[in-house]
């Protein structure tokens, strides 16, 4: 064992000594952020190849049928504003149903672009610059899917102006009183906030399709949008400086934006909205659903466009080990709402919660309990999360519950309040599944048209976490290592 | 060496493959006491700002500016319009309290944090500057895919051609060239 004593020991302690640093065992040493080890060049080159070139077969068909389920969206919209409300199955008691389920799962979704574009950078996970742009994507995508749905279901859309404050012909202002107003503000702030996130990590990228551009159109317009970035170090201290501020200010804003989606219904008197847990029980179900469709996105899109090098296995099973954290932060809520229902002894909040383990929507119960409790813990092995169908097949489940998830707390707590005689039981109408399915349209257009035309991977950010980019390193042509320990 | 053009020269280029070459050239440059002159690589290296002299960014002056206006435009809009322009009594809560004037404030703190950063960025960067020296040189177009580049200006007090060359060759440099106007 004599080789085991270290260079430290065997110099002798009390003064400083120069020995080369001793190397870790190979199963201590995590699997490099880019594998293969690939150099600047070979990153620049795959990403924006994605880019130039006539697209692969397999993007026209999904860009057709996704532009096909964007018309199908117009129709809808078109519809419910020409013909009223009506047309949706929204009906006493159940004043809220789709319409808010599905913004309040889309905002959701869009929560881990903004997660892992801000907080994973605050809290220095390198890993994050393989997926963040896609993710600061999906986020601002998700987000205009959002968005449709207060603007329709408020009923006369051509009022929709009233809401931001803005002089409007009868003099009358917003009334800031309302979480509803707050929520104007926090959704249309966070949309913004993520453009700008997203346009600023662009600009570097922008540059880089700028600089590989033939055609003069696309000289033109990468050049134009890359708003002259040289690369200059002056610039990048400015930059880096200014990316930090925006993470540091996306960190709580993400964290407000569904915390104020959920004051819309913790700030009313009805049981199973009524609740102080919601603020941060709708923050893990965002960021849970949102994982769940970065996972579903890049585990294909990575085989497709050749990413493993970049998208390793490493990547996946990190996003798997964060959707289950979160999963279980979204398990003990459950958990913890039964538990407040049993304890605060209110007949009403007791009633409720049985009657949605029990009552008529048990299935949309069971749904949500299989698919965001039970079925993530399958992550704790490591097998599963090594394999892609699996996390595949799981990210889209985590979709499905987490949509069930927000059924349950809207339309089971609406459709038995506190009257018998106002009880009732909500059904779709085809509208409502058609302008759903519409969404999806819009979703995968705008995500198509952005895979192919801009850079889905942070080409500058990931070569900065190669060991190449460390001038500290030997490969980046640093002298080979020598460790000053003091003793 | 240089053509008889009437184009007049912008300052001198000078490559480098890696990050450490860079990092090193660098620290010979500013011991030289050169004032305007630059790195420029693909990526932010590790420490550069420390081998150029570079003080600490500026950008949080412009983020905090936009914050405060922001929480002060939300707190006196919502006060002005709920309570002076046209008050209007809601469930008999006061007409204005800053716990439910809070979260729109707090959004507009922001909003307007985030556009000082980046509206702040780009006054500093001098931002957007279509048309650059170096960018119309076909070498430099590498910078975004893999090499690294300093450029020493002609109009450093410092600058003369044929030592600046010198000093860049000394630093490591394989290519260097002079950048026109």
């Amino acid at each position: 064992m004599a080789a085991q004593v270290s260079p430290i020991q065997a110099e002798g302690l009390g003064h400083s000594s120069v020995v080369s640093a001793p190397e870790p065992p190979p199963e201590l040493e995590r699997a490099p952020l880019v594998a293969n080890n690939r150099g600047f060049g070979w990153i620049s080159n795959r990403v924006a190849s994605l880019c130039e070139g006539a697209a692969p077969t397999w993007w026209w068909v999904l860009f057709i049928p996704s532009v096909l389920a964007l018309g199908m969206l117009l129709f809808m919209v078109s519809y419910q504003v020409s013909t009223g409300v009506g047309v949706w199955g929204n009906m006493r008691p159940v004043m809220w149903a789709w319409d808010i389920v599905n913004f309040v799962w889309w905002i959701g979704i869009g929560h881990a672009g903004t997660l892992i574009s801000a907080i994973l950078f605050l809290l220095r996970q390198r890993w994050r610059t393989a997926v963040n742009r896609a993710a600061e994507a999906m986020t601002i995508f998700a987000v205009m899917c959002a968005g449709i749905y207060p603007a329709l279901h408020v009923g006369r859309a051509w009022y929709d102006w009233w809401l931001f404050p803005i002089p409007n012909s009868n003099s009358i202002w917003p009334q800031f009183r309302s979480p509803l107003m707050w929520d104007v503000f926090a959704v249309s702030t966070y949309f913004t906030v993520s453009v700008l996130f997203w346009y600023m990590g662009l600009i570097p990228d922008l540059a880089v399709l700028r600089d590989r551009a033939r055609s003069r159109l696309r000289q033109f317009l990468y050049g134009l949008f890359a708003l002259g970035w040289t690369g200059s170090n002056r610039h990048w201290s400015n930059y880096e400086k200014a990316y930090l501020i925006l993470a540091g200010l996306s960190t709580p804003l993400v964290l407000s934006v569904h915390s104020i989606v959920s004051l819309d219904f913790s700030v009313s008197q009805l049981p199973g909205w009524h609740t102080t847990i919601f603020p941060p029980y709708f923050v893990a179900g965002a960021v849970f659903s949102g994982f769940g469709m970065v996972l579903m996105l890049l585990i294909p899109l990575r085989s497709m466009f050749k990413l493993q090098d970049i998208i390793t296995m490493r990547h996946i099973d990190v996003m798997c080990k964060v959707t289950m954290a979160t999963s279980s932060i979204v398990a003990y809520s459950y958990a913890m709402e039964f538990f407040i229902a049993w304890y605060s002894g209110n007949p009403n909040e007791r009633f409720h919660f049985l009657n949605r383990a029990m009552g008529p929507y048990q299935w949309a119960w069971f749904m949500m309990i299989s698919c965001n409790v039970l079925i993530p813990q399958l992550f704790w092995l490591k097998r599963l999360r090594q394999n892609l169908l699996a996390v595949f097949i799981i990210s889209i489940l985590v979709n499905v519950g987490m949509w069930f998830e927000r059924f349950v707390i809207i339309v089971v707590s609406l459709h038995r309040d506190f009257i018998p005689s106002n009880w009732g039981y909500y059904r779709p109408t085809w509208v409502d599944v058609c302008t759903y399915a519409g969404t999806f349209g819009l979703f995968f257009t705008l995500f198509l048209l952005f895979i192919r035309f801009l850079p889905m991977i942070a080409v500058s950010e990931v070569k900065g976490v190669t060991p190449q980019a460390d001038p500290h390193n030997p490969q980046a042509g640093a002298k080979p290592r020598e460790v000053v320990y003091e003793a | 060496m240089r053509p008889e053009t009437a184009a007049k020269p912008y300052g001198i280029l000078a490559e480098f493959t890696t990050a450490a070459a860079v990092l090193h050239a660098a620290e010979k440059v500013r011991r030289a006491g050169f004032r305007q002159w630059d790195v420029f690589s693909p990526f932010p290296v590790h420490g550069m700002d420390k081998a150029m002299g570079l003080s600490n960014s500026k950008v949080g002056w412009f983020a905090f500016l936009g914050g405060v206006i922001g929480y002060a435009t939300g707190m006196l809009m919502i006060w002005y319009m709920n309570t002076l322009d046209y008050p209007i009594v809601i469930g008999g809560k006061p007409m204005f309290s800053p716990f439910s004037a809070f979260p729109p404030s707090y959004e507009l703190t922001i909003l307007f944090g985030a556009f000082g950063s980046l509206f702040g960025m780009l006054f500093l960067n001098r931002l957007p500057r279509l048309h650059h020296p170096l960018l119309k040189n076909k070498r430099f177009s590498l910078v975004t895919h893999d090499r690294f580049f300093i450029a020493i200006e002609c109009d450093d007090p410092k600058y003369s051609e044929p030592e600046t060359r010198k000093l860049l060759e000394q630093a490591g440099s394989r290519h260097i060239e002079v950048v026109e106007e």
